[in-house]
């Protein structure tokens, strides 16, 4: 049993997702994790897959969606059972004028204070760009000190970049 | 508990600021409700709140002027539960909040995205009535206690974008309506 990582990345159109799915269901590839939207009319997906096929062999069954333009890359991923999956804990939200250098420079004071970007998604809406990116930070550093330090270097960055941010606790939902 | 709309003058409307305006990121100031410019102020809210589709809330940031003044009418949109007609307050606050749930909100000043936003549902908020300076309670649920927290927020220099649930609570507005849909403005 081996785990793939496999990417597509091309412009958009019907029956991506319905093509690699049944390529990798046919090498008897399972379909774990996924991820798959669309930016700016180019269709992006990642996902993890398990089975028994090898590399070489998926990567033939995905063939087509290469010959028609797509760009497809599978390669393997060793899982590391070591370490855990990081849950977020925080919610940066960072919008103002675009800019070059926002999500560099933002997610870097989150990369230098320890925390861990989990999920992180932009949106340019007109002039209006916003940054949203789900933040695990080190156990122990909420709440406390460590994340009022943390908001205070974002908003100092922020302010550097003429851009808003706001930093604070993920709400987890109770069923 | 209507707030009695012939107590203001003559409402202007004025432009909707659009974020990322800083305007719309500042705190503002408590202001005199019985200022005649406060009054002014937000007799032009409700002015331009009534000719914006769709609106159902303007707070003072979002015509540029820094301060703690806003009008809410929710009246007859298909959301709300309880309905206070129109709601005009100034230096509002909230007392007592409950039951939070998630729902998707939109913004005038944030015209082509909507978020999904985790709000009180049950809400108490005191302020006071422009003109007279009287203070006052606005207990409800559902839309209006919805509207009245995004409204608060921009007086507090926070827009729906601060709110969002998640990395993927934004979205690309779907439709532009015609008619009463979300909360806030």
């Amino acid at each position: 049993m081996s785990s793939l990582a496999v990417t597509v990345v091309g412009h958009d159109r019907p029956g991506i997702i319905a093509a690699a799915a049944d390529a990798l269901a046919t090498c008897g590839m399972n379909l774990e994790d996924s991820s798959m939207t669309l930016l700016r009319g180019h269709f992006a997906m990642t996902l993890v897959c398990a089975g028994d096929a090898a590399v070489e062999a998926v990567r033939a069954a995905l063939e087509p969606l290469s010959a028609s333009g797509l760009d497809v890359a599978v390669r393997e991923v060793v899982p590391d059972p070591d370490v855990p999956a990081a849950v977020a804990t925080h919610l940066v939200t960072v919008y103002g004028a675009d800019r070059l250098g926002i999500v560099a420079r933002l997610v870097g004071v989150v990369s230098e204070a320890g925390g861990n970007v989990t999920d992180l998604t932009t949106r340019l809406s007109g002039e209006l760009y916003v940054l949203l990116a789900e933040v695990a930070l080190p156990v122990g550093a909420a709440p406390g000190t460590d994340v009022d330090a943390l908001r205070a270097h974002l908003e100092e960055v922020a302010s550097d970049l003429g851009v808003e941010v706001t930093l604070r606790s993920v709400e987890n939902d109770e069923l | 508990m209507s707030f009695d709309e012939t107590t203001l003058p003559p409402g202007r409307v004025r432009e909707v600021v659009r974020a990322p305006a800083h305007v719309l990121a500042a705190a503002g100031p408590e202001v005199d409700p019985t200022d005649p410019e406060v009054v002014q102020l937000c007799a032009d809210l409700v002015a331009t709140m009534r000719v914006s589709p769709g609106c159902v809330g303007l707070a003072a940031p979002q015509v540029g002027v820094s301060a703690q003044a806003f009008c809410v009418d929710v009246t007859d949109h298909p959301k709300t539960r309880t309905a206070h007609g129109l709601v005009v307050l100034v230096n509002a606050r909230v007392v007592e909040s409950s039951r939070n749930e998630r729902a998707r909100e939109g913004c005038m000043s944030v015209p082509d995205l909507t978020g999904d936003v985790k709000r009180a549902t049950r809400l108490t908020v005191r302020g006071q009535l422009p003109g007279s300076g009287e203070e006052t309670d606005v207990v409800t649920d559902a839309f209006e206690a919805r509207a009245l927290q995004h409204e608060i927020d921009h007086c507090a220099g926070l827009l729906f974008l601060d709110r969002v649930a998640g990395a993927h609570a934004l979205h690309a507005r779907q439709v532009y309506l015609d008619a009463p849909a979300d909360p806030g403005a």
